[in-house]
């Protein structure tokens, strides 16, 4: 491409960005932006669920986490690389770290 | 006190409960001491859970579940906040063996991460979109635009951002197989996702560097060869992603 | 809300606060006067920007803030974090609020942040860490914190001290103030089987700055004893209120706040809580 046609083709490109974005700008003028879903700070000080497992369950995948992953939504995801949604059960416990 | 014993007994409930520990008899602390355990586990699984929602849809709450009660112990957080909780995930899920062949969950999670980090980064006004088009296309060329803090960039060989997608409010459609590069700009307070045209990457890598529009969009054209520069401008200006044009003779 | 000479914040008013959920936004902006002054967890506004700041900024222009540390680790054998508490100085000094308190626990070992409050024997060595890290936070924040009293799940053969004693000393030694949870009280003194009334009676009043009230919940330890959980996931207990209006008694009107964290309810749940408070404080004389 010719420098000058460079400078034209980003005229251009600079001119449809421009409309396009008149276009939407109007939709979601005057919004009071404080007003909004939350992605919630996390930090707290209040206590789990007493003493329930999650605090004291082994580390333990023997051969389960199969069963465990069929509600996911990977299993009706088919992507190369792998089989559907093909987590692989373990035959032993992994380390802890 | 031994807190090193304290911790270590905490994030492995293979361990004895620390000694000199003791419930309101003197016995032995016991199930006392489980309630710090739980307290523990539970409200870092909660964290992991609200920070990657996508990933937990794809593998399952009780996987998820599962696989987090092993992360918080591989990786307990390294700062006391909590929103930025699971920087190791993508590396984690990379060498995780029960998801070795779910490739495209670590950029999954690159993804969750970078849209925490798009949420809570500085404010920053942008250009008015007019001041563009003022500019002459030769001077353009050689200014160099600055992008807003709350932009962020995940290339991905996995179709990351259709993934994404799908497991939003009204879904959408199943990937196919393709490499998606992701940008997350933050109009007001909300980020979106959207996915770059190819170049789009390289071109906004360059700008990044502070390379000038022109040699920008030389390293966008050498990666792709119809590269649309007009989509990406739409889509940083929808963004409220370019915060200053720079120009030569004021720097 | 500034004293304009020494451009320090008025305290906290005698009424009734709640921590801030942003679910809340809209309901508080629209009826303000349900409220009197709110918390927020310090920790959740430590981002560079976004609506988390945004909607602070706009709260602080409206309501008295207290800023609720949960991270410092104040108990921690180690020192201090330096980056947590920079962090902290840059929010305190641009939000100046009313009050800025955490508590007498710790949460941080060896860079590996627990996120829970972890107990402390309460001996000659930990009140004098205790209270050095106290005075760095003071000297660091350029201004007096209050310290909370922790909800406990078990004892320390170690211990010296009573929890009342161990914090009227921690106060004396670094005019630091005294943040009362009744229900911390309240869960504390049922799990160690002792009494709340004398564990209120022995509290050193004439500290308190700020107090807390929340929900628990309620299971045994292994020998069938009551081992009470401070959830903040449900309303305040009949016998909690009973405790407050006898703290009330003693220590005259305070800054009290509705704590809810877990299963936060719709605001309307929260606003009667509040309202509750603010009811009891009311028959305080001034």
């Amino acid at each position: 491409m010719s420098h000058a046609m460079k400078t034209l083709a980003v005229a251009g490109a600079v001119a449809a960005a421009l409309s396009a974005h008149g276009a939407q700008a109007q939709d979601s003028a005057a919004q009071e932006k404080c007003y909004g879903v939350a992605m919630a700070g996390q930090n707290d000080c209040a206590a789990g669920p007493g003493t329930t497992c999650a605090g004291t369950a082994k580390v333990d995948y023997q051969g389960n986490s199969f069963k465990l992953v069929e509600k996911g939504t990977c299993t009706t995801i088919e992507l190369p690389g792998g089989r559907m949604g093909s987590l692989e059960p373990l035959d032993r416990d992994l380390p802890a770290s | 006190m031994r807190q090193p014993g304290f911790t270590e007994a905490l994030l492995d409930p293979a361990r004895a409960v620390p000694a000199g520990l003791t419930d309101p008899q003197g016995r032995p602390a016991g199930k006392r001491f489980d309630v710090y355990r739980n307290n523990v586990a539970a409200s870092l699984t909660a964290a992991l859970e609200t920070a990657f929602p996508v990933l937990r849809a794809l593998l399952g709450a009780e996987f998820f579940r599962r696989m987090a009660g092993i992360y918080l112990r591989q990786h307990p957080p390294t700062l006391p906040l909590l929103m930025f909780y699971g920087a190791e995930m993508p590396a984690f899920l990379a060498h995780f063996p029960p998801v070795q062949d779910l490739g495209y969950l670590p950029d999954v999670a690159r993804l969750e991460l970078a849209l925490r980090h798009s949420y809570h980064a500085a404010d920053a006004a942008p250009v008015d979109p007019a001041a563009l088009e003022a500019i002459a296309p030769e001077r353009l060329m050689r200014a160099r635009l600055r992008l807003a803090p709350a932009l962020r960039l995940v290339r991905s060989d996995w179709p990351v951002v259709t993934l994404w997608q799908m497991h939003q409010p009204g879904g959408g459609a199943p990937p196919e197989m393709r490499a998606e590069d992701a940008l997350l700009t933050r109009p007001g307070f909300d980020p979106a996702i959207s996915p770059l045209p190819p170049g789009g990457a390289a071109f906004l890598l360059a700008l990044q560097r502070g390379e000038t529009f022109g040699a920008a969009l030389g390293h966008a054209e050498a990666e792709s060869h119809n590269f649309d520069l007009g989509a990406v401008l739409g889509l940083l200006l929808k963004g409220e992603a370019i915060i200053a044009i720079d120009h030569e003779d004021n720097r | 809300m500034l004293d304009s000479r020494t451009n320090r914040p008025e305290p906290l008013p005698d009424g009734a606060g709640v921590g801030y959920k942003p679910q809340h936004f809209s309901n508080i902006l629209e009826a303000p006067a349900a409220v009197s002054w709110l918390e927020i967890h310090a920790e959740n506004y430590m981002g560079s920007g976004g609506r988390p700041l945004a909607q602070l900024r706009h709260l602080a222009e409206r309501f008295p803030i207290s800023v609720h540390g949960v991270g410092l680790s104040i108990g921690g054998e180690a020192p201090l974090d330096q980056d947590h508490l920079s962090r902290l100085k840059h929010l305190i000094g641009w939000l100046n609020p009313a009050s800025f308190s955490e508590h007498l626990a710790w949460s941080t070992h060896d860079s590996h942040f627990l996120n829970d409050l972890l107990p402390l024997p309460y001996t000659q060595a930990t009140l004098a860490r205790v209270c050095a890290h106290i005075d760095q936070v003071q000297q660091v924040l350029g201004r007096e914190m209050l310290l909370e009293n922790p909800s406990t799940y078990l004892a320390f053969a170690e211990t010296e001290m009573e929890e009342t004693e161990f914090l009227a000393e921690i106060a004396r030694r670094t005019g630091c103030g005294l943040l009362l949870d009744v229900n911390n009280v309240f869960v504390s003194t049922t799990n160690q089987q002792t009494d709340p009334h004398a564990y209120i009676a022995a509290f050193p009043m004439a500290r308190v700055g700020e107090i807390h009230l929340g929900g628990h919940d309620m299971q045994t330890d292994a020998h069938g004893a009551p081992l009470l959980i401070d959830s903040h996931g449900r309303e305040v207990v009949d016998p909690v209120w009973a405790l407050y209006a006898e703290t009330l008694a003693r220590a005259g009107r305070r800054p009290t706040l509705i704590e809810w964290d877990n299963d936060v309810p719709g605001w309307p749940v929260l606003e009667a809580e509040a309202a509750r408070a603010a009811a009891l404080l009311a028959e305080v004389p001034a």
